[in-house]
């Protein structure tokens, strides 16, 4: 019968409209931590102290050669930034579980507030301690021969942004596919997360790994994204950027096509 | 204000195919007060939102505040409010804090917001949980939170899911004294469920009874009862005299059921009369002539309840027997 007819053409919401509403949502979500300062400060330094147990061991396990004649930190540094941005980011659904429970989610599907928005300030939220605690770790490493470059390490931090809004709206999405059944939710989130870390040489160089390692690092964006920061960490800005904003931007349109998407078949 | 034409839902369950809501025909003019009545699984809130584009309707069509819920969702968004039934209030959140929040989500700015929140905290007695999280308080103190959430923009059309229920009497009330200031100060059309018969009697204009996915009655609360269900008259007669009033009695019941129960050498008649208290008198003359003068009489004017039995044969109470 008369659903959707062909005439009938889905008003989109304008740039504008998702700019305004994802800065509602997102400070939504920031009222979380902000009136739990405690849970903040501790989110805060957590990295430092991974960092300070981590980073004297890495110069010895791996040779020096495979980190590109570059000093152990400031080759480490960005990949433990990048795998913050990811394990932030890809629990956005996380928190969307309870409201789906109440009728939390559903109050505020039931606003104007743009589909995107939703996600988009979602994932934000998740991001945005990243910029204090990317900014404290590199501070924290000065002392120890670490070369800062505060713009540079800014871009990168945008970049991981732009990539953390795609990463964000896939786990949005995996939170309403996998609903009331929460176990999905992590069991998914964890058997994706660790394989694409470990194939983009976050934590180890892939260059000292086999060759069907090497090439399926190719197809990893997540590869794109470390390689990046690990260039404008240095203080570079070159093709590696490049492929790595690249690669940020695909990530956030492919995520948000699919969050959208999920979304609108929720309500079938 | 509202207007849907065969408007339907299925979901498919497990391959198989639940009629939620089988093509209803709903007209709701600007201003008016309408409640849904129906027993659990009637259908209330699968209508209630597709009206508030929350699902997807099978087939139909639905206009709701002018705008078709199928082709511009946001802009049915833009124009109404929903209460649903379940809680609308994040866990972790301060009351006041989703208050405002919610205003902004409209369009509010921070100002207006925050003034009306504290207002709306005054009028539903929630100003002391202003700063506490949502999950630390009371169901019934959750859903006045959830009363304040929909009225933050003051929408001009407002629908709300079983909105008292959990609240005590007092709270009812106040919930009531905004919904009857909301439609006198803006003149808010307003549709919501419930499952209190007292409510949907007293305080809307118009009832639609629903049952098994269908409309079944659409009309005053008044006239559904005059129509359909006739007060329940009670009487007692000697045992030795009730057959010289059982004719007359079947006579005065017009086709209804006319029960009977014997106890303690009387008789007790139960039968529907319609406009009974009118008619009541001039039966006990009747019953007087015939010999067998009434011991004793209750007349009791007719309940939603007992519309609902009269139009499906069961009691609303007892659920939807799914
Ligand atoms: N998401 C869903 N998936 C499958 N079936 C559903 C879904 N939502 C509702 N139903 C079914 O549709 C029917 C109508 O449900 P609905 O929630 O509209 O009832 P209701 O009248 O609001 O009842 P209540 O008074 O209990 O709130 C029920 O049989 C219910 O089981
Ligand atoms: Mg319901």
């Amino acid at each position: 019968m008369a659903v959707g007819t062909s005439q009938d053409v889905i008003k989109k919401p304008g740039l504008f409209q998702i700019l305004k509403d994802t800065r509602y949502v997102f400070w939504r979500e920031m009222l979380l931590p902000l009136r739990d300062p405690f849970s903040l400060i501790f989110s805060l330094i957590q990295p430092l102290v991974f960092l300070g147990l981590f980073g004297p061991l890495l110069g010895s396990a791996v040779g020096a050669p495979a980190f590109g004649g570059q000093s152990t930190l400031q080759w480490f540094l960005p990949g433990v930034v990048v795998m913050i941005a990811l394990f932030g980011t890809s629990m956005t659904g996380s928190n969307l579980q309870y409201e789906l429970m109440t009728g939390s989610y559903e109050r505020i599907l039931a606003t104007p507030l743009s589909r995107s928005s939703l996600m988009i300030g979602r994932a934000l939220k998740e991001w945005a301690p990243l910029v204090v605690q990317g900014l404290l770790i590199a501070l924290a490493c000065i002392p120890f021969g670490f070369v800062f470059y505060p713009l540079h390490v800014l871009f990168g931090l945008v970049i991981l942004g732009i990539f953390g809004i795609g990463l964000g709206a896939l786990s949005y999405a995996l939170a309403l596919v996998s609903q009331s059944k929460e176990w999905i939710f992590w069991a998914v989130q964890q058997t994706l997360l660790f394989p694409l870390m470990i194939l983009s040489g976050i934590m180890l160089p892939v260059e000292a790994g086999p060759d069907w390692m090497k090439t399926a690092s190719l197809f990893n964006p997540l590869t794109y994204l470390v390689n990046a920061e690990r260039e404008l960490f240095a203080g570079n800005v070159g093709t590696d950027t490049l492929a790595g904003l690249l690669a940020a931007v695909v990530s956030a349109a492919v995520g948000l096509f699919v969050g959208v998407r999920t979304t609108n078949r929720n309500i079938k | 204000m509202i207007h849907t034409d065969k408007l339907s839902k299925n979901f498919v369950v497990k391959k198989e195919t639940v009629e939620a809501v089988k093509a209803v025909n709903i007209d709701v003019a600007p201003g008016e007060l309408v409640a849904f009545l129906g027993p659990n699984g009637a259908g209330k809130s699968t209508t209630l939102r597709m009206l508030t584009t929350l699902l997807r309707p099978t087939s139909g069509t639905a206009t709701v505040a002018g705008v078709n819920v199928v082709s511009d969702p946001a802009g049915v968004r833009a124009r109404i409010g929903y209460i649903g039934q379940g809680n609308g209030g994040g866990h972790s959140f301060r009351v006041i804090d989703e208050l405002i929040m919610q205003g902004r989500f409209y369009g509010m700015n921070t100002a207006d917001a925050k003034a009306r929140a504290e207002e709306l905290l005054k009028s539903l007695d929630l100003t002391d949980l202003a700063k506490r999280t949502v999950i630390k308080l009371s169901g019934g103190q959750r859903r006045r939170m959830d009363v304040a959430l929909g009225l933050m923009h003051s929408p001009r059309l407002l629908f709300l899911d079983e909105p008292s229920t959990g609240m005590d009497p007092q709270n009812r009330a106040n919930l009531w004294e905004h919904i009857t200031r909301m439609r006198a100060e803006y003149g808010t059309t307003i549709v919501l469920t419930t499952h209190y018969m007292d409510e949907a009697d007293t305080m809307s204009e118009r009832v639609i009874v629903i049952d098994h996915g269908q409309i079944i009655a659409d009309d005053t609360a008044a006239r559904l009862k005059a129509n359909l269900a006739g007060d329940l008259l009670a009487v007692e007669v000697a045992a030795g005299s009730a057959q010289d009033v059982r004719g007359l009695l079947g006579r005065a019941a017009a086709g209804g059921e006319l029960q009977e129960n014997a106890s303690d050498g009387v008789v007790r008649f139960r039968l529907r009369l319609p406009e009974g208290a009118r008619l009541a008198p001039a039966l006990l003359k009747e019953m007087n002539d015939a010999g067998a003068p009434a011991q004793s009489l209750e007349l009791k004017p007719p309940t939603l309840d007992d519309v609902f039995l009269e139009l499906t044969g069961r009691n609303l109470r007892e659920g939807a027997n799914r």
